[in-house]
């Protein structure tokens, strides 16, 4: 199943979904060593968010969050992409720097077609997401 | 967004990577903010200098780009004067380190000239309608509203890219509708040098980043303006004001009156000035935030003349602007008091060290309690003087 979306960060990426409804704020959210979010009021407190295709609604706070990107990058922490109901500019440049396939605005709502676990293909320069059958 | 040819091959990589991620990142938010297409800047001012804020990641970032900026280009304050750290205490590894971050910025052809007061130096003067992409609140606001040019609050990265590309995304402050003031405040007293900064911090708190109008009794200065708009900046968000009869939009365009109205009274501005009354004697008195103009240099000056200060006092300018009237900084510094260039006492962290200061900036004021954790005081500058001890030596 192909899902069209919108373009933020080009790159093409293959992962496992981690899908949380709490906005993230990778400055003090976010362990930029490790990739574990340590924010204990999050919804993935204690979850690691590398390698992941991480599902957000958008980011929050401190413009410094698009270096903690940056970092998690350079660690090889960082998620494999990232999905968005609407991108912001701090997750928008941290991901673009960081080579981070970024989308946003999906034609289907992610949060009724994706869940934790599934496999799925963000493929950012072409603009759609395919979820990958078992 | 429509892109042109040229910038589609950008886009897709043929000037080289680093070129390519700066046209991606200004794509990306003239995406995200409904913009047409670029357009051509005329100089950049980049935030994300100071160790303090931006860290290692920021430092790897900037050293890994290649290439040089298309347009005159400068640096925001960085974390200490870069000659004279030692005098201020700074530690030496962070010394390398944010002369490690001038330095990469150097190799892509920017000025390493840290201020938050681009429009006094050469080659940054700017006028009515010019397009930039500049990052500093205050200078946002200076540019903007004073002046009348054009800029968005851009971030470290997208001035970064605006400065490589020459140009940005065509949104927000760019755009004409963008520029209407949507809220009037009205100011019953007749106001003068620090009130105007006590305005802009009592305004910014309720003021959002929405663009206000103000009807005043009487006409401030350009460096009266300056005050008013960083302090609007750091205690709201406000990246454009207009001064109705005064600022050249407001001159220009004749605006009507908007219907929500923000009344403010003498009281209020009073009230700034008793923000923290209780610290009877303050450890360091600081100037010159935004970085001080000329006039005010010699304001100071004739302020300090035949005295003796007994306290540290700090004036913050910009390097161009002390080394164009040595005279100056000499008669200032005969004081006691430091002429201290490239940085300023919200973003150096050697300012952590003192339990308070005395200050005659709204901005320093909203700023300096969170960011250097010491408690601050409004003063005039008369009174900041004051408070650095004087001893008459006639």
């Amino acid at each position: 199943m192909k899902i069209k979306c919108r373009t933020i960060s080009r790159g093409i990426a293959e992962g496992e979904v981690l899908l949380t409804h709490d906005a993230i704020s990778f400055l003090g959210n976010v362990d930029p060593e490790t990739g574990e979010i340590v924010e204990p009021q999050h919804e993935l407190y204690g979850q690691s968010i590398a390698g992941k295709v991480l599902v957000f609604p958008h980011g929050k706070g401190s413009t410094v969050g698009s270096y903690v990107i940056y970092q998690l990058f350079k660690n090889g922490v960082a998620p494999a992409a990232m999905i968005n109901l609407e991108s912001e500019p701090i997750v928008a440049v941290g991901a673009i720097i960081s080579e981070v396939p970024l989308v946003d605005r999906l034609e289907k709502d992610p949060y009724e077609f994706l869940k934790n676990g599934d496999r799925v293909i963000v493929n950012s320069t072409e603009a759609f997401v395919e979820l990958k059958k078992e | 967004m429509y892109l042109t040819p040229e910038e589609e091959k950008t886009l897709d990589g043929e000037y080289g990577r680093s070129l390519q991620k700066a046209i991606e990142i200004l794509v990306a938010l003239g995406d995200i903010y409904g913009a047409d297409k670029l357009i051509p800047v005329k100089s950049a001012q980049i935030a994300g200098v100071s160790y303090k804020t931006i860290g290692d990641a920021g430092l790897e970032w900037i050293s890994d780009l290649e290439g040089k900026v298309k347009i005159p280009s400068i640096l925001n304050p960085a974390g200490m004067d870069i000659v004279r750290w030692d005098e201020m205490g700074i530690d030496p590894v962070f010394a390398k380190k944010q002369q490690e971050i001038i330095e990469a910025y150097a190799k892509l052809g920017i000025q390493t000239k840290c201020t938050c007061t681009p429009y006094y130096l050469e080659g940054f003067n700017v006028t009515l309608d010019d397009h930039i992409a500049w990052s500093e609140s205050s200078a946002v606001s200076y540019a903007n509203s004073v002046i009348g040019a054009r800029t968005n609050r851009e971030g470290g990265p997208s001035a970064l890219s605006a400065a490589l590309v020459g140009k940005t995304a065509n949104y927000g402050y760019h755009l004409d509708e963008m520029r209407e003031p949507v809220v009037a405040v009205e100011v019953d007293c007749e106001l003068s040098g620090s009130d105007f900064g006590a305005l802009g911090y009592v305004v910014g708190k309720t003021i959002g980043s929405r663009v206000p109008i103000f009807y005043m009794k009487n006409e401030p200065s350009k460096n009266e303006m300056k005050s008013l708009g960083a302090a609007l900046a750091a205690s709201g968000a406000v990246a454009l004001y207009h001064i109705e009869g005064v600022t050249p939009e407001a001159v220009r365009n004749k605006f009507t009156r908007p219907d929500d109205i923000i009344p403010v009274e003498r009281t209020q501005i009073d009230e700034v000035y008793e923000t923290n009354k209780d610290i009877q004697s303050s450890e360091i008195i600081t100037v010159g935030c935004p970085h001080c103009s000329v006039e005010e240099l010699e304001e100071i000056a004739g302020l300090v003349e035949g005295k003796k200060l007994q306290k540290e006092m700090w004036v913050c300018t910009a390097r161009e602007v002390a080394e164009r009237n040595p005279d100056l900084v000499q008669r200032i510094e005969k004081s006691g008091a430091k002429v201290v260039c490239d940085t300023c006492m919200v973003v150096s962290p050697s300012t952590n060290k003192y339990a308070s200061m005395t200050v005659n900036s709204g901005k320093a004021l909203a700023y300096v309690p969170s960011m250097c954790k010491v408690a601050a005081k409004y003063a005039s500058i008369e009174d900041c003087i004051n408070e650095a001890g004087v001893v008459d030596e006639n």
